[in-house]
């Protein structure tokens, strides 16, 4: 009688397994397929819209793919559409029309009770930083993973790593207002990546900050890019940057995407 | 585990912005207290007045006078008729003699009496009924009015009315007062959330950025709300439980209720629990309730 619960139950273990089996293939074909997107884009904008409740245009129809561990700036005059471009993709705002997918999560029809789960998987760095003024650096960077629930003892290795990776490690107890610009801007890249994030998006980072932080700031989150394999989607018009760096550059113009240009390829003229 | 941690930090979050927001909080709180104490009040009274209605009702006798040339044959048999009717619970016979009797001995009336006949009797033999059902009088009355040798039949249906009216529009009246209170209440523990959401926009806008849930990022303010209900009941509850209790043994030493008879507080064990739980969750949801509208309307996540 035992044998025989014991061979049913194996049976059971294995068409459970088969049926995750399954799941996972499906999973991975509806991916592909359905949502248009291969496992390779990362990001993908199809034909998307946004105009504003008052009329005004952000964006005219931006087609863009971006693959997984990409580091790809974002360029254009201001009111071009870069920064409208990066709120899609943490969906802070919607596209009118057109689809936006980031890692197989369709952004434009996630429920706002849903976006949270997009955005714990979104690292997101401002230009005004945005740190709490009364809390120290260590929990600044600890607030996200606080507030998702997590366990202190969880969340102490992780917000020590990140620190560590923006050179901070030595700043844990210090408050925000004891802090440089560019410290301060560290700091939020160590809370955008506390997580582990699959995606950075950052909104100008160095908008504020003085060209030699800019640089220090840019090698942080090229390092992040490199060592963790972080995709980054960086808005900026910091000409020096993007011709230092010799990334992929995206240029928007009138909300429409003006050029796209691979490694290298693209030199900021002074006149631009 | 996740859940306790999230709440606990909720609970402390709100403790925190209680205190921050301490005025405004107060406010709150004491509006809170002084409705739920008006609450109190009028919980008190429908329960008082529940309670002497039923003290008049279960006083209310059908007094019957037999007309003048009935029988004791016909008063036997009237008797024995009353006492089959379903909804009769007592019948007590007074014959005219023992009127008669009863005021010849009253000094006021002897001089009176004495002027009278020894045969002569100008009272009426008479019953008291109680009923079993006072709702169901007037056709026990009407029944009693059909019956042969019954010259009137008297109830104290038109005071008895009138007293449960007046009761009935103290009650009306209290529940409208209290109902207006809780309005004005949830509206300023409404106010006192939304400041406390604006005052934080700033951290609720980085929650929402970094991935914070909706449930996480609203729960400190539904806690909020929650927790000066619950501060405003407390006040209320202490004046509920001691405050009437002292009244009832004050109000039952006096004399007064002697008098009146059926006009005594109803004893605070019926009540005083009952009430206090009922003011705390009606603190509590209010407060919920309020704090619920100000993070709807204001808190976009």
């Amino acid at each position: 009688m035992i044998q025989v619960l014991i061979r049913v139950s194996r049976r059971a273990n294995d068409l459970y397994g088969i049926k995750e089996i399954l799941k996972k293939y499906f999973f991975l074909c509806y991916n592909n397929y359905y949502k248009g997107g291969s496992l390779m884009e990362f990001i993908e904008l199809k034909d998307v819209y946004k105009v504003y409740k008052n009329g005004v245009t952000g964006l005219a129809g931006v087609n863009l793919k971006i693959k997984k561990k990409d580091f790809v700036f974002i360029i254009g005059h201001t009111a071009s559409g870069k920064s409208t471009l990066i709120k899609l993709l943490y969906r802070e705002e919607r596209p009118t029309k057109g689809n936006v997918s980031v890692g197989g999560i369709d952004v434009a029809r996630l429920r706002n009770s849903k976006v949270y789960k997009l955005r714990r998987k979104i690292g997101i760095v401002f230009q005004d930083y945005k740190l709490l003024p009364k809390l120290t650096v260590y929990e600044n960077v600890a607030y996200p993973l606080d507030s998702y629930g997590i366990s202190s003892k969880e969340i102490r290795p992780k917000v020590l790593a990140a620190l560590e990776q923006v050179g901070l490690s030595d700043k844990t107890r210090s408050f925000p207002h004891e802090l440089s610009g560019g410290e301060q801007q560290r700091v939020c890249i160590a809370r955008a990546i506390a997580n582990n994030p699959k995606l950075l998006l950052c909104d100008e980072p160095t908008g504020n900050l003085d060209p030699d932080t800019s640089k220090e700031i840019m090698d942080v989150i090229e390092k992040i890019n490199k060592e963790l394999g972080t995709t980054v989607v960086m808005a900026t018009h910091d000409k020096d940057i993007v011709n230092r760096m010799k990334k992929r550059v995206v240029v928007i113009k009138d909300g429409l995407v003006d050029g796209d240009y691979l490694k290298g390829s693209y030199k900021v003229n002074e006149s631009d | 585990m996740k859940v306790i941690r999230i709440l606990g930090k909720s609970f402390i979050n709100a403790c925190k912005s209680l205190v921050r927001n301490l005025s405004l909080s107060l406010a709150s709180i004491t509006c809170t207290i002084i409705t739920l104490i008006l609450v109190s009040i009028g919980l008190l009274i429908s329960y008082n007045i529940r309670e002497i209605t039923k003290n008049i009702e279960k006083e209310l006798t059908v007094v019957i006078f037999m007309t003048k040339d009935a029988t004791s044959e016909e008063v036997i048999k009237t008797k024995s008729d009353l006492e089959k009717i379903d909804n009769v619970e007592k019948v007590i016979f007074t014959s005219k003699d023992d009127v008669k009797d009863r005021f010849k001995n009253d000094e006021k009336w002897t001089s009176i009496i004495s002027t009278l006949n020894e045969d002569d009797n100008p009272f009426q033999d008479s019953f008291e009924v109680v009923v079993k059902n006072v709702r169901d009088i007037n056709e026990t009355v009407t029944t009693i009015k059909n019956m042969d040798k019954i010259d009137t039949v008297k109830y104290g249906e038109n005071s008895v009315n009138e007293i449960v009216s007046i009761f009935d529009t103290i009650k009306t009246g209290t529940i409208v007062l209290v109902g207006g209170l809780v309005l004005v209440t949830a509206f300023l523990i409404t106010n006192t959330i939304k400041i406390t959401i604006f005052s934080r926009r700033k951290e609720i806008d980085i929650m929402r950025l970094v991935g914070t849930s909706n449930t996480v990022i609203k729960l400190p303010y539904l806690t909020e709300g929650l927790l000066i209900g619950i501060l405003g009941s407390i006040i209320p509850i202490l004046f509920t439980i001691f405050g009437y209790t002292l009244i009832y043994s004050k109000f039952s030493s006096m004399t007064v209720s002697n008098i009146i008879g059926v006009i005594t507080l109803a004893s605070p064990e019926g009540i005083i629990y009952i009430a206090s739980l009922f003011l705390l969750m009606l603190g509590a949801l209010t407060g919920m309730f309020a704090s619920g509208i100000a993070v709807r309307k204001y808190l976009k996540v």
